[in-house]
């Protein structure tokens, strides 16, 4: 964790976070209703509507501020679900192994293979639209991502000594997975949680385009959804779209810097070696595949060591 | 003319952190008919010695000084194209385990014919009869030529990788540990087969382990290496005989030796130091049975003892 | 010898590939047993309410050829699934309710060339390119492509897939005019065998493809570049540099190659994901494919054709899987 602020990645990934968390939690009571009908419809952006209108006449802003708290909270509520069932499918499938392992790894193969959108689809279309619906057709179409991980690295921990330790001395599987397994999963489980709510985010949004939210509601998809619908492309009204796609943009854009930043702390050979850079820079030595070398002409030179006469073979 | 002179070399790892010197001045050289061995603990800087000579260590390892001569042409001025022609031509390289350096997806015709086709003027089927005669050299049948490495034992593996390194028939050979990963009785057969070899086609070896019995018996000459320092070097029985650094001497002590009877093995007190910040004056100094004060202060210089005997240590100069 | 050798090889290479065809069966049947399933656990009985809804627009016929592709009937639930999955077998997916009284298949049918060539031609050359950047990227640490290519893909790739689809159609569709606003092809054309045909095809076809490139091609870029980076520590690298092989022989038939290996698999893995932001994609450009059809499923609450359309989906992806196994079989001689 010291490392990941160490990070520039990883801070510019947490300050853009941080600042649509605040844009979710405050921001819709400093904008007027963004359902209000408060002007022309698709009026470009003016000093009185800084983002315009849309194709109803509400002011683009107000709806994009709000928009962000349902589809944030969508998008970690689901990052969570696809982490939690991901770890006790994932831990329970890696530490019992055998015909557990079988069984689980086959339900999560086929619905990691699954195309997910379709799927969201055929079950969305049965129940009634909104943010719950979406966030369980999430978890259901998503969570084998998570597991799949978390199985594998529970392989891995299941053979190392601390755990064949516990096991031998009889301890209770449950006592295990909690104290020994998950604890020591703490980096994958927070890289899956990102990574679910990056994918979270995405499908979100484009489940609600597609008409499959509660349309009478403000989120980013939804208001994607209106964008599409009132031919804001045909029309030219490009104040309608932009701003939510840069919205959702930011969000993945802080979401894959994190992850990035944590890929290079758990594999060092993806961070760039900047010191060795700047030295060769420094040197003008241009780095290709061969050592680089550089030699620094004004290291005292040690006194010549004195040649063996060479010795004939034995 | 030595086959190859490494003067002061040093190879630095430029990191964020701070420069990790990792070989630090080392100087030997090796004849022709010499089986020359580093020996050293793991940290040593032993593997980044020979990876060095021919330029394969990679970012943020950096050469920061002196010179790498092998048949008399500097390694470390040539450019990336001529040390191109240069490689496994003049010098070729056996590396640590066997599984790892042979590549998973490739046969090992190719990868035994691809490096003749490289440097040579050859057609791909005089190539083949080659690769197939270097198998029988290695004791591999040839038949097994286009197998791919997983279809290999281990040491099946590890003689195709010999049989690589002499495809060019080169005039020195560096083995960097190359029997560690295989069991003992097929490390004795790789490495009577090598002595083997060597008498019949004639180059030299470099040899590199932690293993100091098996250095002692495999080698001409010894250098041994101490936090990337080299602080004594000789032929191997002087070592054996008569180690001068309390380094040697506390490793030698430290393996069961067959032939004398010692009542207990010794170890040396204290780990290795840390590279990023070497001790001042000696590096040894901080684990040395009989350091003094100027040890802390002054780094000690080769020097010879007698003949090709040399060691590093401020107790051999007071004399 | 070396031939009984050699047939034992290709034996096991077989056997993996259908050991493979033996895991998309079962996840084919899964998915058609998932699709018979959903309606029926749902909360509220969507299946007499989806029948409600309908009573009095559909013809009684198009009732009972709904109801019999879905099973739905008084009989036991494991005879309702047996009669579905001898529906579904035979290839008969039921009526479409928008598009009534065409079948499920036929209008399906007609969408599916144009999925299938602009996903298809879009993947294959957004995985071939990026795979070529990531190899280049890793190859050179220190050059412009791998210091400013990762944080620009990441960037691009973090926006939805249709959303990057809208901007685009915006500004080379609607204000530079470069390219058509939509459709597969010119209105006055008929589909035939001609230059005039085939030009307005790419023509049309350039945008969207060029969309799913540019949101995809980071993906495989950065998972390539990073395996690459792990391979170029192995050994077998050192070594093939020791030998005084050529750069470019070392980057690609050394490195390359084996990088390559975990990137197919993933690569198999991620298709049914790119399937759907292409998916989302054709709806942008009112592309006549599947993903047009399923909005307009959607829209219409059509629960034929969106079952019929997750099926066909489904099953396409599992092919594809299949071919990408395989590649695999092919490329990595351990599975052999």
């Amino acid at each position: 964790m010291k490392g990941l602020f160490a990070s520039r990645q990883a801070l510019a990934g947490l300050a853009l976070l941080a600042l649509f968390a605040l844009v979710a939690l405050f921001g819709p009571y400093l904008v007027q209703d963004p359902t209000a009908f408060v002007g022309v419809p698709l009026e470009p952006p003016s000093g009185a509507h800084w983002l315009g209108t849309n194709g109803q006449g509400q002011d683009v802003l107000a709806q994009t501020i709000a928009g962000a708290r349902m589809s944030l909270l969508v998008g970690f509520a689901v990052g969570f679900g696809v982490v939690a069932i991901g770890a006790v499918v994932g831990t329970a499938a890696g530490f019992f192994g055998g015909l557990i392992d079988d069984g689980l790894s086959l339900l999560i193969n086929v619905f990691l293979i699954m195309p997910g959108l379709p799927l969201m689809v055929v079950i969305a279309a049965y129940l009634p639209p909104g943010p719950v619906t979406i966030a369980w057709v999430l978890i259901f179409t998503g969570w084998a991502w998570g597991a799949r991980v978390i199985r594998s690295q529970t392989l891995a921990l299941r053979n190392k000594d601390f755990v064949s330790a516990a096991i031998v001395t009889g301890e209770h599987p449950l006592r295990i997975i909690l104290w020994e397994i998950l604890p020591n999963q703490s980096g994958l489980l927070v890289s899956s949680f990102i990574g679910a709510t990056l994918y979270a985010i995405g499908a979100q949004v484009g489940l609600e385009f597609l008409g499959l939210g509660d349309v009478s509601q403000v989120t980013w998809g939804t208001n994607l959804y209106w964008a599409s619908n009132d031919a804001a492309l045909l029309t030219g009204s490009w104040w309608t779209f932009v701003p939510t796609g840069l919205c959702v943009a930011l969000v993945g854009l802080a979401l894959g810097l994190l992850n990035n930043a944590i890929d290079e702390l758990s594999n060092p050979r993806l961070k760039r070696e900047t010191a060795y850079e700047r030295r060769l820079r420094a040197a003008g030595v241009k780095p290709g595949t061969a050592t680089a070398v550089l030699l620094e002409r004004n290291v005292p030179v040690v006194p010549a060591i004195d040649a063996a006469e060479p010795v004939g073979g034995e | 003319m030595s086959l190859l002179e490494v003067s002061n070399l040093r190879i630095d790892y430029i990191t964020e952190a701070g420069d990790v010197s990792a070989v630090d001045g080392v100087s030997f050289h090796v004849e022709e008919n010499q089986i020359f061995g580093l020996a050293g603990e793991s940290g040593s800087g032993k593997s980044t010695v020979v990876q060095g000579i021919l330029r394969l260590l990679r970012p943020p390892a950096a050469i920061t000084g002196g010179s790498v001569k092998l048949l008399g042409k500097d390694l470390l001025a040539l450019s990336e194209d001529e040390l191109r022609r240069v490689r496994w031509r003049d010098a070729s390289l056996v590396f640590q385990s066997a599984m790892n350096a042979l590549n998973p997806v490739l046969r090992i015709s190719e990868q035994l014919t691809d490096v003749m086709l490289a440097h040579d003027a050859l057609s791909p089927p005089a190539a083949r009869e080659r690769a197939e005669e270097l198998l029988a050299l290695v004791g591999i049948d040839p038949g097994r030529l286009d197998s791919y490495p997983h279809e290999l034992s281990g040491g099946m593996r590890q003689r195709v990788v010999i049989a690589i390194a002499l495809a060019l028939r080169p005039k020195l050979l560096i083995m960097d540990e190359p029997t560690t990963a295989l069991d003992v009785v097929v490390q004795k057969e790789i490495l009577a087969q090598i002595a083997e070899l060597r008498q019949r086609l004639g180059f030299s070896v470099l040899f590199i382990t932690h293993d100091l019995g098996l250095m002692l018996e495999f080698c001409t000459h010894i250098g041994v290496m101490y936090a990337g320092k080299l602080v004594e070097v000789a032929e191997a029985a002087q070592i054996y005989r008569e180690p001068r650094h309390p380094y040697t001497q506390g490793l030698l002590a430290s393996f069961p030796d067959a032939v004398a009877d010692q009542a207990e093995l010794e170890g040396i007190p204290g780990s290795p130091p840390d590279l990023l910040h070497p001790p001042p004056g000696c590096r040894f100094h901080p684990r040395c049975l009989h350091v003094q004060k100027r040890c802390h202060a002054e780094l000690p210089q080769l020097f010879t003892l007698s003949g090709s005997h040399r060691a590093a240590c401020h107790l051999l100069s007071q004399v | 010898m070396n031939l009984s050798r050699a047939s034992s090889k290709l034996k096991s290479g077989l056997k993996f590939v259908l050991r493979r065809l033996g895991f998309y069966l079962m996840a084919a049947w899964a998915s058609i047993t998932l699709a018979f399933l959903i309606p029926r656990l749902m909360p509220g009985d969507p299946a007499s309410a989806m029948f409600a809804r309908f009573k009095g627009q559909l013809k009684p016929e198009a009732m009972d050829a709904l109801r019999q592709a879905f099973g739905f009937s008084d009989a036991p639930l494991h005879q309702q699934y047996l009669s579905y999955l001898g529906h579904v077998l035979r290839g008969d997916l039921g009526i479409s309710i928008s598009h009534f009284p065409a079948s499920v298949n036929t209008v399906i049918g007609g969408a599916l060339f144009w999925t299938l060539l602009l996903a298809g031609v879009s993947v294959v050359l957004s995985f071939g390119i990026g795979t070529a950047l990531g190899v280049i990227s890793a190859w050179r640490r220190d050059g412009k492509l791998d210091r400013f290519a990762p944080p620009a893909l990441i960037f691009l790739g973090a926006f939805p897939y249709f959303w990057l689809a809208m901007l685009a159609l915006f500004l080379f569709g609607f204000e530079l005019g470069w390219f058509p606003l939509g459709h597969a092809y010119a209105d006055h054309l008929t589909p035939e065998f001609s230059w005039a045909f085939i030009g307005s095809v790419l023509k049309h076809a350039i945008l969207p493809a060029v969309t799913i490139v540019v949101a995809t091609l980071g993906g495989w870029m950065l998972s390539m570049r990073n395996t690459m980076i792990s391979v170029l520590g192995e050994d077998y690298i050192s070594l093939a540099q020791a030998k005084g092989l050529l750069s470019r022989r070392v980057m690609w038939i050394y490195a390359a190659r084996n990088a390559l290996l975990p990137n197919v698999t993933g690569f198999g893995m991620a298709l049914g994901f790119v399937l759907s932001g292409s998916l989302l994609t054709e709806i942008i450009f009112s592309y006549p494919g599947q993903g047009y059809l399923l909005i307009q499923a959607v829209r219409s609450l059509d629960y034929p054709l969106i079952q019929g359309l997750f099926l066909t989906i489904t099953l396409a992806v599992l092919g594809a899987n299949w071919l990408v196994d395989i590649a695999y079989a092919w490329l990595d001689p351990r599975t052999r």
